[in-house]
């Protein structure tokens, strides 16, 4: 399993996935260029987190029209692993490859602490290794997922709700920034795209707060038995 | 040169947090009339030749995002 970790002007969890994947998983991981139009050599690709164009006109507009993503669309679409994680997420929701569209917290503030998540479904390769709830990361302005009535009933139907922000065990709160139907991640109809607010890649190794991410990263591995 | 502006709006059906809170401040100073405050964005273009449809294309294609906003196209007279 070879992970393209994407690179956009902006991007600033790209070293974190970049380590998290090779150091605490053991997978093999390269740096792809939003400029480059193959991803042939990969099988699976990371979208990581920043300020891709700088959030300018709606975040993750412009990265999901940089020339590498039509190639994630053709990946995404042959069943291949792909995740995106915050400005990830965002850019995955612009680019169409997810449904709905993140927008600025319920609160107005940036809000960068860490969230409890249950997954719904258990039976994408993302979430099947979540059997109690995890706690990750967050930190964003804009993570408000919303969508339209017709497709959040979709996408709650189909059980494409991969994560949804719970309260803690240790009683902190929920939903952080006011998502509908306190939706962190959701996945695409083919189980094989997952985009989440909440960082995986910041959740790896112990010395940094908490080892809950690799059992969502490890649905890269899973893509190998599947 | 042809002037046309792109009035983008969050849909009303979405909470506008941002401006929730201009709301909040006007009525901290006293302008207790308004009832909603709602912020959008302009985008402003300067083009060679003027032909609606393709601006409809430029919204479709990037500068708007049909799930969480409304545009108007205004061309400058």
């Amino acid at each position: 399993m070879r992970v393209a970790v994407l690179r956009f002007p902006g991007s600033n969890c790209d070293q974190d996935a970049l380590h998290a994947l090779q150091d605490d998983l053991g997978l093999k991981v390269g740096y792809v260029w939003h400029t480059e139009t193959s991803l042939a050599g990969y099988d699976g690709v990371f979208v990581p987190g920043g300020f891709s164009y700088g959030d300018y006109l709606r975040c993750g507009a412009m990265a999901a029209r940089a020339p590498v993503m039509d190639e994630v669309r053709r990946f995404a679409a042959e069943g291949r692993p792909v995740i995106g994680a915050c400005n990830g997420f965002q850019i995955l929701c612009e680019a169409g490859l997810l449904p709905g569209a993140l927008v600025a917290n319920e609160g107005q503030k940036f809000v960068c602490r860490d969230v409890w998540l249950e997954a719904v479904d258990r039976t994408s390769r993302w979430t099947r290794g979540v059997e109690r709830p995890i706690r990750l990361p967050i930190a964003h302005g804009e993570g408000r997922y919303v969508c339209e009535p017709e497709d959040l009933a979709r996408v709650e139907g189909e059980g494409r709700v991969a994560f949804r922000y719970v309260g803690g065990p240790d009683g902190g709160p929920g939903n952080p920034n006011g998502s509908m139907d306190d939706i962190a991640g959701v996945l695409n109809p083919a189980g094989n795209v997952l985009g989440l607010m909440p960082h995986p890649e910041r959740a790896t190794k112990a010395i940094l707060g908490g080892t809950d991410g690799r059992l969502v990263l490890a649905g890269f591995q899973m893509a190998l038995v599947s | 040169m042809p002037i046309v502006r792109v009035r983008v709006m969050l849909k009303p059906s979405l909470l506008d947090s941002a401006g929730r809170t201009v709301l909040g401040s006007l009525h901290k100073l006293g302008f207790s009339e308004v009832d909603q405050a709602r912020i959008g964005k302009v985008v402003e273009l300067h083009l060679t030749e003027y032909d609606e449809d393709r601006v409809r294309e430029m919204c479709a294609k990037l500068l708007t995002n049909p799930v969480i906003e409304d545009f108007e196209i205004e061309a400058l007279p």
